[in-house]
């Protein structure tokens, strides 16, 4: 499974939910396989996915559900001290880990490599962390949902991508829409 | 009233509900206040772009944000400025040590503080300079500007104002 066939096991579980997209590939994705009021597409500043996730989180009790990638996560490594310093109950930090750069040509990453995000994840003092394969990252997400506590998921999935347009949406739509899902 | 006291009244009567700092010894005394706080989330992080992801969340999540650091902080964050902050129109005004200007002990600090205002005026961020206590008196109406026109605000408070380190 690559990273788009993960996002789509996930839908019937996201749909409604507060959802924040990586930059790139993860956000374009979304788009196209269910755009929703309720997703907040990161159309660029790669590696923030996780911080605008928890501080939406901690501003108010709605779930939020990140969507990352391992290269975004490595370029702000600095998120899983914060995230473990600042533990909400209403927060999943979903990192699809393919091991590449998948909006940039696939190049590798360190954690396609020899460096583990969930090792580094619960180094940081992260409580609730959990590696599945792509496959089971659907009942992963689910359980997340229903837990009441932080929980961070690696899910390893195959490197590769889906033809996608890119976001032709306004920033400022993508973000009034999003704030007024928010406070429904 | 203590210069500490004048800025954290100030984002009390702005409704800030979230602050994100990045530490320096000139606002200290401001860092810790905001964490006794009740009336405000307070998150240090670890690097001042993640601390702009933070507050952009915070704000979508109903909350006025901030963020303290220092300013060289803006060669850290201008990518997060221009693609997050600006283009999805966040409000979000910056405290900033403005470390490197008369008084400086470290030389190292001068480096960045001669870049300073020319990268806020090429961003095109409205900037205030503190030097002296008294200016902080316009404070609250720089953060109501703030939030008004949802942009970020530069605040550089240099060692003159903090009267020495």
């Amino acid at each position: 499974m690559i990273r788009s066939d993960v996002l789509k096991t996930l839908i019937p579980l996201i749909s409604d939910e507060l959802v924040v997209t990586n930059i790139g590939l993860p956000s374009q994705e979304m788009h196209l396989l269910d755009d929703q009021p309720t997703n907040f597409y990161m159309l660029g500043t790669m590696g923030l996915a996780s911080s605008i996730g928890l501080g939406l989180a901690m501003a108010q009790p709605k779930k939020v559900i990140a969507i990352d990638g391992d290269g975004s996560v490595l370029m702000n490594l600095g998120t899983l001290p914060t995230i473990a310093n600042n533990q909400v109950p209403n927060f999943i930090l979903l990192i699809i880990d393919n091991g590449s750069y998948g909006s940039t040509g696939d190049q590798t990453t360190y954690a396609g490599m020899r460096t583990s995000l969930a090792d580094v994840a619960r180094a940081c003092g992260c409580d609730h962390v959990v590696e599945c394969a792509a496959e089971d990252t659907a009942a992963a997400v689910e359980a997340a949902l229903a837990a009441e506590q932080t929980t961070v998921i690696v899910s390893k999935c195959e490197s590769g991508n889906i033809k996608v347009p890119v976001i032709e949406l306004d920033p400022v739509m993508i973000k009034e829409r999003f704030m007024a899902s928010v406070a429904e | 009233m203590s210069v500490n006291d004048v800025i954290m009244d100030a984002m009390i009567e702005n409704n800030v509900g979230f602050v994100t700092t990045v530490p320096c010894k000139q606002l200290a005394g401001v860092i810790e206040k905001i964490e006794q706080s009740d009336k405000m989330i307070h998150v240090p992080s670890n690097r001042e772009d993640e601390g702009m992801g933070l507050c952009a969340g915070a704000f979508m999540g109903g909350r006025r944000p901030a963020i303290i650091m220092q300013n060289t902080a803006i060669g850290v964050t201008i990518n997060s400025l221009a693609t997050l902050i600006q283009y999805y129109r966040i409000p979000l005004p910056m405290l900033i040590s403005y470390r490197g200007e008369i008084g400086e002990p470290v030389a190292c600090q001068v480096e960045m503080a001669v870049h300073t205002k020319a990268l806020l005026d090429q961003l095109c961020i409205p900037t205030y300079h503190f030097h002296k206590e008294e200016d902080a008196d316009e404070l609250p109406a720089i953060l109501n500007h703030a939030y008004m026109a949802r942009k970020p605000v530069a605040v550089l408070m240099d060692a003159s104002f903090w009267k020495g380190y």
